[in-house]
């Protein structure tokens, strides 16, 4: 059972991690553990070596021995999956390579403060992939299809009045300083291994 | 209108959304919870205001500064009116926001049902698919049950999109509402064949979660999914599939016979093509299904060596996922990953922490008695290099769990084992200081053979408790310092230095060590010094005992000033007792054996679970009162004697045997509860009836001299590597003495206190113990009921879905549909006591577009505001005066606060411009004279002889509408958990009002009575029209569990106006109080059944003083008793006593004296609670005065 159920960023000095962390809804969490959660997290991915396996156990934090987190480390992102025993390792892999294909394709050429300052549209994309802790989707292109059909409706509900707004808006970005366009996904290659085919 | 969007969205573009927000956290990093709190400030400004899309726009934000780990529930009601706009846009923002925050703890939840059930028949498919995605999210046991069938619908609606969503969350329900798993299953099975591919995974996902919880119910459909298996080219499908083939194997071998061959021809075929992936996979499956079968060791033994190349495989992931798979097969055929011991021992050098926990997980079930030591020396290197102090967390309790699995089952050598405890008592920083402790305990308790050697060892670490305790408060590692006292106090006999030990409890260092560590010291120092006592004294050293006495009397002192309760306890007591001896000691009496018996008896071991496995005698009725119950009013005074007297009993340590068979059951039994309840207890107790049986085999246990031949040198700090070298020579020995004679040496057997050595295979067998050791069984009770139920946990969420799914369904079996309630339902019989309520009238200011059909009867919404006004108000009525009088003075004072109410309205809501000047209108109006807002009237109900009761005002504004309101509580002598509320309706409007339905915000406490099989949040239709002008009542009955706080319950009256340009919704919001007073019941009482009450001394007392009272006497308790129901039991000059009952009956007496300007009120209840809440009321009450 994968979900998300939050999605943050952390900022240290020089880089920048970011990663949807998902963890079981049907616990009440609070703020506290959430962000306990995270910290923990990021603190036991962040000082793990490049060229060691993708899974870790996280024990009680989160949730106990049948729980593991699997990540993938795209240049200064991590994206952290937290599931249970009832879903394959390498599948969840994949589905991580999907989620930021998917990304790549809804933010054109994505980066990662795309991913900062948009996570409401983050998060709109993991919710046609995971719905409440189950993998809902793993088509892209059905993904996109759908992203791409809400963001359609969202413009001509905004219709007229939203004119004035995006305008703004685009001023506003004018003044950010020039957004560094590299997330370079697959720069770093995981060895994404293909599912078997059983036939 | 285009152009006024525009503009206002002109006004709003320079608010912040969400990335002006993010840019300014990113720039305030000094100051960040400072910026953040003013934008938290700007956001709750932004929600205050009516256009909705400023409203999204904060939620947004406040979605974000949630993942920042700010608490946003107090917007949750925000958060639902964004997720009821109209706007696909703002629909999302909202349910985003709300699958971010809510839970099932949110109260405002329940108020989401009618919008979730709106937007799931929504005809935009997005409307429906983000209320599925967020409902999945914040889905409650109430939303399960209500929405099941909406959902239930949706699985078969004609957009797969849909579809897809709907089967997934029904997973979500089932797990909330078990119920509608057996209804919802036929559709389901369905949707696995359904032409959409997502669907069908989603489908296959469900049922593979429910299959994996309970598999049996689920083996029929194993020919459906090896249909699927065969067919699905979806990998997601496949894996799951497969995987759900794994559990359903075990359950069925013959499925397994069917699908191993095809799947050992896979793993052939991908080693040809070295797709160490598809290796992975398809072996991890074949495990999963050999698992099943036992006896097919060809496939077993194929994936074993298939998974060795995985784990030699330089690809980390991999490697894992070999180890992994290989504790799958660790569980059922031990005997073949063993044979790969050395590459997993490799694994622990690893640098990658995963793989090593892994490897680790793998050693647990590969020791054996002859590699038992290699292995923990491995290990205890390994402790060592350790960097992180999980991993060496993780270490440690991977030690004692090999070393302690089964019983110490592989444990040949005690001393070695105490010493590997006690060289793990040197890691900084470790969590498990608790755990060692525990081991040293079990091991000294249970092994007789090795207390001497235990003692030894505990004293050192005793002498050394500096280098333990020296950060002691930062690391677990101290609490073995409990166990080294309590074990050299409880078997001081074998302590050889006793003196040089007691010295090293008393040091003032001691005293810095955590409270119940301190505790078991100066517990454990009376033991010692009892012994020492004892052994002086047979000595003939005189001087000797009397210089340990003083010295014990000079230090003690430091104990007694401890901050920690317990050990303060302890020690002043103890240093009394000491200071006794002394004196005996003085006079030349012998007290040794006196100390010495205080400590007597010995300690059994009892196991954990012993309690659970006493079988109940034959006609014993636990549930059966012992004595009859006194009567309530007692009862509670009854109650903690007869605790405070078992526990007595249970503290002190029996020594006699019992002769007799039943109280030595019973006693037993108190003592296991007791040690079930206490977290200190260390699993051991003792019995009489044990000691008393063993005492004649005491001698029969060879106590083993202890061979020294392991140099004690470094002080505390023995090395175990020693033993292992030893331990190879004496099986060496042994062996070579085996050779020569035949392994006469029959082990003695000891009955059931010895280990089970028979149980061990031929190759363990040779080697014997290096002492012989008893292993204390732990003890049961006799005719224990063997039963493996206490392992499964009754709390399991998944076991409410063990359901059978292949019986038909019963017509019973229907998922709840909303449905209208029977008015007749609710007409309760009893009638009772009116309670005036005062109606508000209020300008509307939103226009409802509820879709409601079954409401609005297909009538179109006008547009139009209407404007109305409601003023709730609440009268009270008392039989002997007249009501008349006393609404009118209400009235005037009400008129005054109804505008101030209006105005705060208006700050409080964003209501347009528009909207605002006709409300001022309105105003002015009614300021003139009440024409347009029709007048009020208050009617008081007839009352009944018991009727009591009366609301309070409600401090807060309510919203107005054309009707008028006015309720009454009253108590129902017939049944103690229920009140009727009577409520007058009255139409104050020129509009006719129709279909009204009231409903409440139930609490916990409180509940209002609806027809059966109607949810908690469906509303109570009215049963009756009203045309303009006309008033009628109807009653409402209300359960409550506990009547001791006043209540207020908040409720929504909705209903259509009808006139001359239409109908609209409109909605009456409004609070009803339950006083505490409105519990009680005039009851009148006589003086001398008064005065007994009084003395029977089972009342709390309470009492208040109020000052400033001008009010004649007479008036005065005229008051107390027709607000506050109680009834004058007699008078005397200025003082009074009253008496009334609740309707759970409670006694409540009252003494009412009145001073010169001050009144007093003494009052006994049998409930503290329910008193000072009266109390208090009668305050308000007569505060006003």
């Amino acid at each position: 059972m994968t979900s998300y159920y939050l999605h943050f960023s952390v900022e240290e000095q020089h880089d920048h991690e970011e990663s949807p962390l998902s963890g079981q809804p049907d616990q009440v969490k609070s703020e506290d553990t959430q962000q306990q959660i995270i910290r923990e997290t990021f603190h036991l991915v962040s000082k793990r070596d490049e060229n060691v396996c993708n899974f870790l156990e996280g024990g009680l934090l989160i949730g106990g021995s049948d729980n593991k987190l699997i990540y993938r480390h795209y240049a200064t992102l991590y994206f952290v999956f937290c599931v249970d025993s009832s879903e394959s390792e390498l599948g969840i892999l994949d589905l991580i390579q999907v989620f930021v294909e998917t990304l790549d394709k809804c933010f054109e050429n994505v980066c990662e403060l795309d991913l900062i300052f948009h996570v409401d549209k983050v998060h709109n994309i993991l919710a046609e992939m995971v719905m409440g802790g189950m993998v809902l989707e793993t088509n892209m292109n059905e993904i996109v299809t759908q992203i791409d059909a809400q963001n359609k409706l969202e413009k001509s509900e905004a219709g007229l009045a939203g004119a004035p707004a995006r305008a703004v808006s685009a001023v506003k970005n004018m003044n950010l300083p020039e957004i560094p366009r590299n997330i370079n996904i697959g720069d770093i290659s995981i060895k994404v291994p293909n599912l078997p085919t059983f036939k | 209108m285009a152009l006024k969007m525009v503009k206002g969205s002109i006004d709003r573009m320079f608010d912040k959304n969400l990335q002006d927000l993010v840019r300014g956290i990113r720039n305030h990093k000094e100051d960040e919870a400072k910026y953040i709190s003013q934008c938290i400030d700007e956001i709750k400004q932004e929600l205050k205001q009516d256009n909705i899309a400023v409203k999204a726009n904060a939620v947004c934000k406040l979605t974000y500064l949630q993942m920042l780990g700010y608490d946003i529930s107090w917007a949750a009601f925000n958060i639902i009116e964004v997720m009821s706009a109209s706007k696909f846009t703002f629909k999302r923002i909202g349910y985003l926001a709300a699958s971010q925050c809510f839970h099932e703890g949110t109260d405002v939840i329940m108020l989401t049902t009618n919008q979730i059930r709106k937007d799931l028949s929504s005809p935009n498919q997005y409307d429906t698919g983000v209320a599925l995605t967020g409902l999945s999210c914040f889905v409650t046991p109430d939303l399960a049950r209500d929405l099941a069938n909406d959902i239930m619908t949706l699985m078969s609606h004609t957009k797969p999109y849909i579809r897809k969503k709907a089967v997934l969350i029904m997973y979500k329900v089932f797990l909330k509402y078990p119920e509608s798993l057996r209804p919802a299953f036929p559709r389901l099975k369905e949707k696995l064949e359904d032409p959409d591919p997502g669907v069908q995974s989603a489908a296959v996902n469900v049922i593979c979660e429910l299959a994996r919880r309970n598999p049996k119910n689920y083996l029929s459909l194993a020919p459906l999914f090896f249909k699927l298996m065969t067919s699905s080219t979806n990998n997601w499908v496949l894996i799951k599939i497969i995987k759900l083939f794994g559990a359903l194997t075990p359950l069925e071998p013959r499925l397994g016979k069917k699908l191993i061959e095809p799947l050992t021809n896979l793993i052939h075929s991908h080693s040809q093509h070295r797709d160490l992936t598809g290796i992975c996979a398809s072996v991890s499956v074949l495990i999963s299904l050999s698992s099943g079968m036992p006896n097919h060791s060809a496939s077993i033994q194929l994936c074993v060596q298939k998974l060795r190349i995985l784990i030699e495989d330089s690809d980390q992931n991999l490697k894992y996922l070999g180890l992994l798979a290989m504790s799958k097969i660790l569980k059922t055929h031990p005997k073949s990953v063993q044979s790969h011991k050395d590459l997993i021992l490799q694994c622990l050098d690893d640098k990658d922490e995963s793989i090593r926990l892994r490897a680790l997980d793998l050693l647990y079930g590969m020791v054996s008695k002859k590699n038992l030591m290699e292995i923990v020396k491995k290990l205890m290197i390994h402790v060592d290099k350790a960097e992180g102090t999980t991993y060496r967390d993780e270490l440690l309790t991977k030690i004692i769990d090999i070393c302690s699995q089964s019983n110490y089952q592989y444990i040949t050598n005690f001393e070695w084992y105490i010493s590997i405890l006690v060289e793990l008592t040197r890691l900084e920083g470790t969590r498990h200081g608790h755990l060692i402790a525990a081991q040293m305990l079990d091991v000294a308790i249970r092994v007789k053979a090795i207390r001497r050697f235990a003692v030894s060892q505990m004293a050192m670490l005793l002498d050394n408790a500096h280098l333990i305790a020296s950060n002691a408060q930062r690391n677990g590692i101290c609490e073995v310092l409990y166990a080294a006292a309590w074990i050299c106090g409880e078997f001081s006999e074998h302590l050889e230095e006793a003196n040089q030990t007691l010295e090293a409890m008393l040091r003032p260092k001691v005293t810095t060590l955590p409270g119940h560590i301190q505790a078991v010291y100066v517990q454990n120092m009376v033991k010692l010094y009892a012994s020492i006592l004892q052994q002086k004294e047979q000595a003939g050293e005189k001087e000797a005992a009397q210089e340990i006495t003083q010295l014990m009397i000079e230090r003690l002192p430091q104990f007694v000033q401890s901050a920690d309760l317990e050990v303060q306890e302890r020690a002043s007591c103890i240093l009394q007792l000491i200071k006794y001896i002394q004196k005996l000691q003085i006079k030349e009496v012998p007290v040794a054996e006196e100390v010495i018996a205080l400590f007597a008896g010995e300690l059994n071991p009892v196991a954990p679970k012993a309690q659970k496995k006493v079988p109940v005698p034959e006609g014993l009725d636990l549930d059966a009162w012992i004595n009859e119950p006194p009567s309530d009013s007692e009862s509670e005074d009854e109650k903690p004697k007869t605790i405070f007297h078992e526990e007595e009993q249970r503290h002190s340590r029996h020594r006699q045997p019992e002769i007799d068979e039943e109280e030595l059951a019973r006693r037993r039994e108190a003592r296991k509860q007791e040690q079930a309840n206490n977290p200190f207890y260390i699993k051991s107790s003792p019995s009489p009836q044990k000691r008393y049986q063993d005492t004649p085999g005491v001698e029969h246990i060879p106590v083993v001299q202890i061979d020294l031949s392991v140099p004690l040198k470094v002080p505390g700090m023995p090395m175990s590597d020693q033993y292992v070298k030893l331990e190879e020579e004496r099986r060496h020995k042994q062996k070579l003495e085996k050779d020569k004679k035949k392994k006469k040496q029959k082990k003695e057997k000891r009955g059931k206190h010895h280990r089970h050595n028979s149980l061990h295979t031929e190759s363990e067998e040779d080697i014997a113990p290096a002492h012989h050791v008893d292993i204390i069984t732990e003890e049961m009770p006799e005719n224990a009921l063997p039963s493996d139920e206490d392992d499964k946990d009754p709390n399991d969420p998944y076991k409410a879905l063990d359901i059978d799914l292949d019986k038909p369904l019963a017509d019973s079996e229907k998922l709840p549909v909303q449905r209208h309630r029977n008015v007749e339902t609710l007409k309760s019989p009893d009638s009772e006591v009116p309670l005036v309520e005062k109606k508000s009238k209020k300008p509307k200011k939103k226009e409802k577009k509820h879709k409601d059909k079954e409401r609005d009867k297909g009538k179109k919404k006008e547009k139009e505001k209407k404007v109305v006004e409601e003023e709730e108000e609440e009268k009270k009525s008392e039989p002997a005066m007249g009501t008349a009088v006393v609404a009118e003075s209400q009235e005037v004072k009400k008129e005054g606060r109804e505008e101030q109410d209006e105005e705060e309205e208006d700050e409080g809501k964003k209501s347009s411009k528009h909207k605002k000047k006709k409300h001022k209108k309105e105003k002015e109006e009614k300021s003139k004279d009440k024409k347009k807002s029709k007048k009020k009237s208050h009617h008081s109900e007839e009352e009944p002889p018991e009727s009591v009761q009366n609301g309070t005002l409600e401090d807060e504004p309510l919203p107005v509408s054309s009707c008028a309101q006015t309720y009454d509580i009253q108590g129902n002598l017939q049944n103690d958990s229920q009140v009727t509320v009577s409520v007058i309706f009255e139409n104050k409007s020129t509009s006719f009002l129709k279909s009204m339905e009231l409903n409440v915000l139930d609490s916990l406490n409180t509940k209002m009575l609806r027809p059966e099989g109607s949810s908690v949040h469906d509303g109570i239709p009215v049963p009756f029209q009203l045309p303009p002008g006309i008033s009628n009542e109807a009653q409402f009955v209300f359960t409550l569990q506990s009547i001791v706080m006043a209540q207020k319950l908040k409720g929504t009256l909705s209903f259509i106006v009808k006139n001359d340009e239409g109908s609209t919704h409109e909605k009456l919001d409004f609070k009803l109080h339950f006083s505490c007073a409105s519990y009680l019941i005039t009851t009148p009482c006589y003086s001398d059944a008064f005065a007994k009450l009084l003395e029977s001394g089972d009342l709390h007392m309470s009492s208040i003083k109020v000052d400033g009272i001008s009010i004649s006497f007479q008036h005065l308790l005229a008051k107390i008793c027709f607000h506050h129901h109680f009834s004058v039991v007699e008078r005397v000059d200025s003082c009074a006593s009253m008496y009334s009952r609740s309707i759970q009956g409670h006694h409540v007496c009252l003494l009412v004296k009145k001073g010169e300007n001050s009144v007093s009120i003494d009052g006994k209840c049998n409930d503290s609670t329910l008193l000072s809440n009266l109390l208090d009321e009668m305050k308000e009450t007569l505060s006003k005065c």
